[in-house]
């Protein structure tokens, strides 16, 4: 037998444990579940302030003369819509299968300079898929994963005002830009408009180096550290996949309520796009709020409709909502407000069919 | 580790106090809680329910995950703690506190043959 790999560390992994934060592997990383209690890390998101280290997350750099030409065909979705510099786009990466390889926010900066962020257990994977395509295309892009980059997240809607107290020399260049965007600062990091949790925020790029001493600054400016329990929690009730769950290289995006992000219409081609449209959606991805006491909605429970058998791919307790929430494919036809019975143990619980999102920007939206 | 010296325990977190009465009291312990994270569910047994050592007895969830609770030792239920199911989140806060059935076990020897805090301690470290 061999010994199991040790697990990778952020730049902030002192500081979570001194933070007396319970620590999990997480796709190889060693990162904090919770520093105390995870509903409360959730409600300081939707009413405040709250920070996640994210640094685990991949920046991925991408120059070149071909670069627009390279991600128009690399990516699901259409990076034609990134016609102002800093625009942000969310897509899914797709194989010559039509399934997910991952999902991934593209930033556009110039004609030769793109940002990808990327999931931390698939990163690898990834620039390994990329590097080969722009072997097979010639496209020439010099395409460099930054390691020496950490993240942190400030998520609510206390968190731009928080952010600028620390970071005044980024207000100037951030307090008009609009959500889905991106500010590249001096240091070569970047500031973002964008998160993972249904509130407004930043997500914060910055040089490792000086990663440890922007989370003291955040904390005593008043935004309270949270863990990947949290995160978990705000983006289910954001109505959000988590890539590895929700869907996956098994999984057509069709069917995980990615349609949105797939461009299917225009004459644009793109790895994946001919298997998609050879083998159109089967089911529907959509939100479920368990009607009954007798437990928790969690991922792999069967979910029984009257068109069919279907999959809780993510399931929680919501603490928004006060209630257990869940994300799952079920079959095609069956209506939001519909009853459908989930498999919790050895009982039938009713559940509601909603759509999604369940919260957002601190309000409940389904119920 | 939280574990007081009056009780005794099980390798699967359960706490166990002997009573005056011929019966036990049943909780999960302090480091359980911890691990769990925040609780939002517990199902109790029957009044009645009987089982043998190491039976699943009663489930608990958190936000992350689902536990299931055994029976410390062989024996019935007798009486469980109704109002801990609609305040679950004591077992958070007190977990020696929020006691959940009490047992009267078929052996009362068998409560001497758990495990001390100190082995407890041990096993779950």
């Amino acid at each position: 037998m061999t010994a199991p790999a040790p697990l990778k560390q952020t730049p902030l992994n002192a500081i979570h444990r001194a933070a007396g934060a319970r620590m999990v592997d997480f796709g190889g990383w060693d990162m904090p579940v919770n520093y105390g209690s995870q509903i409360e890390e959730h409600h300081a998101v939707r009413t405040d302030a709250g920070m996640f280290d994210v640094s685990h997350m991949q920046v991925v750099d991408f120059h070149g003369a071909r670069v627009r030409e390279f991600l128009t065909r690399a990516l699901a979705n259409n990076v034609a819509k990134l016609k102002v510099p800093g625009k942000a786009l969310y897509s899914c990466l797709l194989n010559e299968q039509g399934t997910v390889i991952d999902d991934l926010i593209a930033y556009y900066f110039t004609e030769d300079f793109f940002r990808l962020v990327v999931n931390a257990g698939t990163a690898e994977k990834d620039v390994a898929w990329f590097n080969a395509l722009n072997a097979q295309w010639g496209t020439g892009l010099t395409i460099t994963p930054r390691k020496d980059f950490a993240m942190i997240a400030v998520q609510g809607p206390k968190a731009r005002e928080k952010v600028w107290a620390v970071l005044a020399n980024i207000r100037k260049g951030t307090e008009e830009m609009k959500p889905f965007n991106g500010f590249l600062t001096d240091d070569g990091g970047m500031v973002a408009r964008t998160g993972y949790t249904g509130e407004d925020g930043f997500e914060i790029v910055v040089p490792a180096t000086s990663v440890e001493a922007l989370w003291n600054q955040l904390v005593a400016a008043g935004v309270r550290p949270c863990g990947l329990g949290a995160r978990d929690t705000l983006r289910l009730e954001a109505g959000m996949n988590l890539y590895g769950q929700d869907m996956d290289e098994t999984v057509n995006p069709l069917d995980a309520g990615l349609a949105w992000t797939v461009d299917l219409q225009s004459d644009r081609d793109f790895v994946g796009k001919a298997a998609l449209k050879a083998k159109p959606a089967t089911q529907q991805f959509i939100g479920l709020i368990l009607q009954e006491k007798g437990g928790v909605l969690r991922a792999h429970q069967e979910v029984l409709t009257p068109a069919g058998k279907g999959e809780i791919t993510s399931g929680t307790f919501s603490p928004s909502m006060q209630q257990s929430i869940a994300l799952a494919r079920i079959p095609l036809g069956v209506a939001p407000g519909a009853i459908v019975q989930v498999v919790i143990r050895d009982k039938q619980l009713a559940a509601k069919v909603v759509n999604l999102p369940f919260v957002r920007h601190g309000k409940v939206l389904a119920s | 580790m939280k574990a007081p010296e009056t009780l005794k325990y099980t390798a699967t977190h359960e706490w166990v106090k002997t009573e005056g009465d011929g019966t036990v009291t049943v909780g999960i312990t302090d480091h359980a809680q911890e691990a769990l994270g925040d609780i939002v569910f517990l199902e109790l047994p029957k009044v009645g329910a009987k089982g043998a050592a190491g039976e699943q007895i009663a489930v608990i969830e958190s936000v992350k995950a689902a536990s299931d609770i055994y029976f410390p030792v062989a024996g019935e239920v007798v009486a469980i703690n109704e109002a801990l199911t609609t305040t679950p989140e004591q077992v958070n806060a007190d977990a020696f506190a929020a006691w959940m059935f009490k047992i009267k076990p078929d052996n009362a020897g068998d409560v001497d043959k758990l495990m001390s805090a100190a082995d407890y301690a041990v096993s779950a470290s």
